[in-house]
Order: structure tokens, then C-alpha cells, then sequence
């Protein structure tokens, strides 16, 4: 057998110009790829939009519509979202008008006969509804009542009002008035009795506002008495989404709801996936029994009833007074949720640690630190991302859970989950006080949901070969 | 298959003997007693309730007290709720959040196979696109919010109808718990919906498939037979978790609805810091849970002949 020795006149340099041996296209890396197939899912990128949306919304939004949370507008309790609402300025001390006469005689008593012209004395407003009537002859009293509704028959007349001797025929109601229509209605009472006959009036009250009170929240022009505003209509504050069974500004309180929920939404996630990620990789890199302890006790924390050991946790690290109970829910979560994380990248370095790349560049001499910085953890990375774009809704909800059954924030700090709890039992007659926390939650959850699902989409080595 | 279960029954009990004592511990550790919520006291009556519910004793004797009495099956007295056995309340309560959880569980598998199945085989087309729409909207929406919403869907039909088809809250009757239960369990239908579809999608792409269209079958055949029987697989083994989440999930919809299920009694046992009633209830869910995922286990490997249970142990 003849064998043959090359030499160095055997080899020769290729031509780096040549057609065919050159790279036409600029070489993406791993990232820069991810980024690119992201970018052509048109779902992850609106996703991604709101997200940023999002995040300006909350950051930005309280800077520029600078109305305090906590401020509660009496004159303005679960206000649907209108742009300006106007209300009559009144004067402070009106005295009631009260008409008086003296009573007929019961020689002619017709019990069937209803009062007659029940009338309405000035504007009606919800600072004071003046009504007043005619007599009746023979009656022991008068009943006044105020309905929400047109009554239907005598057993209808809605809120008991006040029971007025004979001969006092006028009335000022000036309970918990609303800016909506009402229904008066008088029934003789004779003999103790009430009669059947009765006459309904409706009417709608206007919003008003105490001169007072007006200057007090500064609605007023500086020179104002109320010699010249009594009687005018001013301009009361706006807001855009209305308010909610406090008055509190929706908007304020979605902005700055959106610093909890998205602060506890984004950290907890953060922080735990961190943990997670060097916890993990430390039993998976590790191995043997290290390993097998270090699983077996994320197994026994993943046991754990989630939401009695959220809740016992809160209490335990407890609240001082004025605090709003983020830190306690940010560290219960974090401390409940690491395990899932954990397990997730444990599994992938123990199939990374097999690949041939790593006992490649073992065999190359490669130190521990930098197997673990330049192999392992780049490629644990995709998956984490997408763990944790999955990790953000899911903490979302936990928080807007735990604060819809009161065991979140405490009030007043507002978070979507507390709005939305305040918002259910308002939800038959004032939906928006629900709507809005609800909606926000819900699409701050489809778009990282979505974003997780095109993160995954365009990380997914197995997909690449279909696209 | 005998060993198989006995090992898994086993560290089933190591499980919950942890849960147990880190749930004694943590729940000793929070600040105040539960005998705190009574009217004030003077330090005698206290001392006397103290002895009487075993308080005066240091915590570890209190945990050794009660581990032997939880071995005996006995949970003690609420400690709110005056003269009532934990074990009752968990007797009168647990079947209530068990009806409504197993009829959620059904239509959240009924729901999610179906609904799986159909976007499968409309793939790409219009049912699919809806399906799969509705089911991002179940998966982003709060549980709270459902409930609240059908609860709003049954008085506006009530008031359409105008006599009352379906009670708005309460328990009792099944009307009682169609909305409930469907609304406990639309989280678990979107994400089984998911899971069917992926899983059919999968199968209908392996050689079996093909094999079975080369001989000719009936597509319907083949639907039926061939890819839904397979594709259900995947579903079978989330049951498991699936039961954890309504059964555990149950009391939003419990506290919406006025239902009087054990969740509203846990929550309010967390609340008051109820320690007999808190550890009863989470031992019981414990217990059911593992025995769920266990249960579910044995039936996968009835159902699917393929995975050999001795195999799964390794």
C-alpha cells in the first residue's frame, strides 16, 4: 500500500469571491431571528402594542389627568362616563315653603277622592324637591310616597316618605336625591287608614350643588357671592369614565389600578422566574442526590394550597397602618410560585446537559461558569421567555382574585381586582362601574397571552421547518 | 400494578403530612388567635376557652394533640362556629361543592372535546377562527367577571321571559347550578378546547391515519374512530390538575352565586383564623386531590394500554 504524504503545494486557498461560497444574506442570530418571525405575527405585534399601551397608560396617564384617586364627589355617585356635567348652584339656608291651611270639616268626607293638583313648588333638584297640594276634606293625615317607578296600583307607591298632619299640604323631600325621575304620589289617611285613592306626579330632579360646597372644590370664579351665582349653572368636575359608588374618578383610579396590577403582574413573575431559573439550574447542573432533594422540596411547595398559603402568608408578614399590602401579596406570590419555574428549567438542563455541544466544548477544556453562561443558559432563555410572558396573566389574575375576595390591597389604594369587587355589587344598576376594571383586566391578559402564544411561535425550533 | 398504587398512596400520605404541618405551623405563626374575634373577655373566660380548645398548651404539643386526633379521623370543634364538628361542616358542605364541581367538570370536558374536535375538523375555517376567538376571551376574562355577567344573563332572561326560568343564586335544585356550574367551568373548557384541538391536529398527522384513509375507510369513520378516540388521550391526563382547579376554584363562583359550598366556609375559616376549621378543610382538599391525580393516573393506564404503569415509575 502506497501511502500518500501531502504537501503544502496540495492545498490551496479558495477564492472567498467566488459565486456559490459566499453568504448572500446578512447572518441573523438567534435573537435577531425571534424577532424578525415576531414581527410578521401580526396578532403577538398588536399584542405587543398594547402592552407598551399599556404601560404608557399608567405611567404617563397619572401625570397628565391629575385627579387623586381617593377623592370621593358626593354630588357625583356612580356617574357614567360623560365629558362635563352641569348642576344649578343653590342657595345654602333655603327654608322649606310650607303652605298651611286650616283643616276642612269631615262633614264632607268622600274617601275615593284623591288630592287634587299636586303641584311642584320651584325647581325640582337634588338639593330639595318642594311639593305641594290641594286639601282634602275629613282627612286624620296626609301620606306621601316616592316611587323610582310609575306606580302600578295604591299597593305600588314605592319609599314611604313622611306622614304630614291635615293641615300641612306641602312637603320637602331631600332624601338621598339622584339626578333621575321620580315619582310622588299622596294617599289620604282617614281614620288611621290609608285610603285607595291616590295622585302620582312625576318628577325629574336636576343635579345641584350647595353654593358652598361649590366654592369649597373651587368650581366658582373667584368673585363670586352668591348674591350673583345662586341661580346660574356652572361646570362640574368631568369624568371621562364616570365614578364609582364613592364618587372616586374611574379614570384616576383605572390608571392608578394599573400600577398594582401591572407592578404585582410584571414583578412577581420577574422575580420568581429568576429565583426559579437559579434554583432549577442549579439541581438540574448539579444532579444525583443534590437534585433529587432540591426537586422533592419544590414538589412539596408546589402542594401547598395556593390561595390559604397567599392569604396566611399576607397576614403573617402583615400590615402596618397606611400600607397598601403590595409588598406582602409580591412576596407571597413570589415565594408560592417559584417551584413551576424551577421544575421547567431543571427538566431543560438536564436535556441540555446531555447534548453534544456541551461535552464538545467540555472536551475543549470549557470551565463550569462558562458551560453554564455561554451554553446552558442561553438556550434555558426561550423557554423562560415564554414561561414568563404565561407567568404575567396568570399573576394578574391572582392578585385581581385575591383583592376581588378583600384579601388583596387594602382600600384606598385601588387595584383592578378591588374596583372590580366594588364594581359587582353595582353591577345591576351602574354595569360601567364593573365594565371598566373587568375590560381592563381582560384585555391586559389577551395581550400577553397572545404574546406568549407568538413568542413561543417564533422560538419554537420545531416549527421552523414548516415556515 | 398493586405495588404501583401502594407507592403512590404512600408518598400521597407524605404529601399531606406536609402540607399539614406547614399549614399548622404557618398558620400559628400569623398574628392573633381565633378567640380574638369573640366579644371582649375578661382574662378568666379567656383562660378557661384557652384550656378548653387546648390554646394553653405550647404549639408542638398542640401539633402532636392534633396529628393524633387528624390519624383518628377527628378535626375537632370550630372554634366560630359554635358546637359544630369541623367534620360535619365538611359532611354538609363538601357535596354541594362536589355536585357543582363534577357537573362544571362536565361540561368542561363534554364542552372541550366537542369543541376541540370541531376546530379540528374545520381547520382554518370559520368555526375554527370563532371557536378559537371565544375561547382567548374565556382564558382572559376573570372568573368573577363570568359570574357576575350570568348572573346579569339570567335576570335579563327572567325579565324577558317574564316568570323565572332559572334562579338567580341559591342551591338546591339543578336549575340552581346549570349557570354556576357553567360558568366554573369555561376556564377548564378554553384550555381543554386547546388541548383537543393541538392533540387532534397531531394525530391526524401520524401514519395511522394515513393508513386508514389508504384502506378506504369513511371519513366519518376515521373522525370517530381513529383521530377523536387518540386525541382524547392528552385531555384524559390534565383531568387530574382539572378537577384540582374547579374543586379549589369553586368559591368565587360559590361566594357570586350564594352557594353554600365548603369554599366559602375555607375562605371564611382564613379570614377568622378558625384553626380547627382551616386545617380540616385543607387536609380533606389535600387528601381529594391526590387521590384525584392518582385516580387519574390508574384510568390512563386502563384507557390507554400503550403506557405501561411500572414504566411511568422510573
Amino acid at each position: 500500500m502506497v501511502s500518500y504524504i501531502p504537501t503544502a503545494e496540495d492545498f490551496q486557498a479558495l477564492d472567498s469571491a467566488r459565486e456559490g461560497d459566499r453568504i448572500d444574506r446578512p447572518s441573523l442570530s438567534y435573537w435577531q431571528d425571534v424577532w424578525r418571525r415576531l414581527r410578521s405575527n401580526r396578532r403577538a405585534l398588536a399584542s405587543l402594542s398594547i402592552v407598551v399601551g399599556l404601560l404608557l397608560f399608567t405611567l404617563m396617564g397619572p401625570l397628565l389627568w391629575r385627579v387623586d384617586p381617593a377623592l370621593q364627589d358626593l354630588e357625583q355617585v356612580s356617574q357614567p362616563p360623560s365629558l362635563g356635567r352641569y348642576a344649578l348652584v343653590v342657595a345654602d339656608n333655603t327654608p322649606a315653603p310650607t303652605v298651611t291651611h286650616t283643616a276642612i270639616s269631615s262633614a264632607a268626607v268622600d274617601r275615593e277622592q284623591a288630592a287634587r293638583n299636586l303641584r311642584l313648588l320651584g325647581t325640582p333638584h337634588s338639593e330639595g324637591v318642594n311639593l305641594a297640594w290641594d286639601p282634602l276634606p275629613g282627612v286624620d293625615a296626609y301620606q306621601l310616597y316616592r316611587h323610582e317607578y310609575p306606580p302600578r296600583d295604591a299597593d305600588d307607591l314605592g319609599l314611604p316618605m313622611a306622614r304630614l298632619m291635615p293641615q300641612e299640604i306641602s312637603y320637602r323631600d331631600l332624601l338621598g336625591l339622584e339626578t333621575r325621575q321620580y315619582y310622588y304620589s299622596i294617599v289620604g289617611v282617614y281614620n288611621g287608614k290609608e285610603a285607595r285613592a291616590y295622585t302620582t306626579l312625576p318628577v325629574v330632579v336636576e343635579q345641584a350643588i350647595l353654593f358652598s360646597e361649590a366654592e369649597y372644590r373651587g368650581l366658582l370664579s373667584g368673585d363670586a357671592t352668591p348674591e350673583t351665582a345662586v341661580g346660574s349653572s356652572i361646570r362640574l368636575e368631568s369624568h371621562p369614565l364616570g365614578t364609582d359608588y364613592l364618587g372616586r374618578d374611574m379614570l384616576a383610579r383605572l390608571m392608578w389600578g394599573a400600577r398594582t396590577s401591572l407592578f404585582i403582574g410584571i414583578c412577581a413573575p420577574l422575580i420568581f422566574v429568576i429565583i426559579g431559573l437559579a434554583y432549577g439550574g442549579l439541581a438540574g447542573y448539579s444532579g444525583g442526590r443534590l437534585d433529587g432533594a432540591m426537586m422533592r422540596f419544590a414538589d412539596f411547595v408546589i402542594a401547598l394550597p395556593f390561595l390559604l398559603f397567599m392569604i396566611l402568608f399576607k397576614i403573617a408578614f402583615g400590615l402596618g397602618p397606611g400600607e397598601s399590602g403590595i409588598g406582602p401579596m409580591l412576596l407571597a406570590l413570589v415565594l408560592l410560585s417559584w417551584p413551576a419555574t424551577a421544575r421547567l428549567v431543571r427538566g431543560q438542563v438536564l436535556q441540555i446537559r446531555e447534548e453534544a455541544y456541551i461535552a464538545a466544548a467540555r472536551m475543549m477544556g470549557a470551565t463550569a461558569p462558562y458551560l453554564v453562561l455561554r451554553h446552558i443558559l442561553p438556550n434555558v432563555m426561550g423557554v423562560l421567555l415564554v414561561s414568563l410572558t404565561f407567568a404575567i396573566p396568570t399573576a394578574i389574575f391572582t392578585e385581581a382574585f385575591l383583592s376581588f375576595i378583600g384579601m388583596g390591597v387594602v382600600p384606598p389604594t385601588p387595584s383592578w381586582g378591588s374596583m372590580c369587587n366594588d364594581g359587582i355589587r353595582t353591577m345591576l344598576s351602574h354595569p360601567h362601574e364593573l365594565m371598566f376594571p373587568a375590560l381592563f383586566i381582560s384585555v391586559t391578559v389577551l395581550a400577553f397571552n397572545l404574546l406568549g402564544d407568538g413568542l413561543r411561535d417564533a422560538m419554537d425550533a420545531r416549527m421552523r421547518s414548516g415556515t | 400494578m398493586g405495588a404501583y398504587i401502594a407507592r403512590r398512596l404512600l408518598s400521597g400520605v407524605i404529601t399531606i403530612w406536609f402540607i399539614a404541618t406547614a399549614t399548622f405551623f404557618g398558620m400559628h405563626a400569623v398574628p392573633g388567635d381565633p378567640l380574638l374575634n369573640d366579644k371582649a373577655v375578661t382574662p378568666e373566660i379567656r383562660a378557661n376557652l384557652e384550656r378548653a380548645y387546648g390554646l394553653d398548651k405550647p404549639v408542638p404539643q398542640q401539633y402532636l394533640i392534633f396529628l393524633k386526633n387528624m390519624l383518628q379521623g377527628d378535626f375537632g370543634i370550630s372554634f366560630t362556629q359554635q358546637n359544630r364538628r369541623v367534620n360535619d361542616i365538611i359532611a354538609e358542605h363538601f357535596p354541594v361543592s362536589a355536585t357543582l364541581g363534577v357537573l362544571a367538570l362536565l361540561f368542561a370536558a363534554g364542552g372541550g372535546i366537542m369543541f376541540g374536535a370541531l376546530t379540528a375538523l374545520f381547520r382554518s375555517r370559520m368555526p375554527d377562527y370563532l371557536i378559537m376567538f371565544l375561547v382567548i376571551i374565556a382564558v382572559s376574562v376573570p372568573s368573577f367577571v363570568f359570574a357576575g355577567l350570568g348572573q346579569l344573563a339570567i335576570l335579563r332572561l327572567n325579565s324577558l321571559l317574564g316568570f323565572s326560568l332559572l334562579p338567580v343564586a341559591g342551591w338546591g335544585t339543578v336549575a340552581h347550578m346549570l349557570v354556576p356550574a357553567l360558568v366554573l367551568g369555561l376556564g377548564t373548557m378554553a384550555y381543554l378546547t386547546r388541548l383537543m384541538r393541538s392533540s387532534m391536529l397531531e394525530v391526524a398527522e401520524t401514519d395511522y391515519i394515513r393508513t386508514a384513509r389508504a384502506k378506504g375507510l369513511t371519513p366519518r369513520r376515521i373522525f370517530f374512530r381513529h383521530q377523536l378516540r387518540n386525541a382524547i388521550l392528552p385531555v384524559v391526563t390534565v383531568l387530574g390538575p382539572a378537577i384540582a382547579a374547579i374543586t379549589t376554584g369553586g368559591f368565587v363562583v360559590e361566594l357570586v352565586f350564594a352557594i353554600p359550598g365548603l369554599g366559602r366556609y375555607f375562605v371564611q375559616a382564613v379570614q377568622q383564623l378558625d384553626y380547627t376549621v382551616i386545617m380540616g378543610t385543607t387536609v380533606f382538599y389535600g387528601a381529594f386531590l391526590v387521590l384525584m391525580v392518582i385516580a387519574v393516573d390508574i384510568v390512563y393506564g386502563f384507557i390507554d394500554p400503550r403506557i405501561q404503569v411500572s414504566k411511568s415509575l422510573s
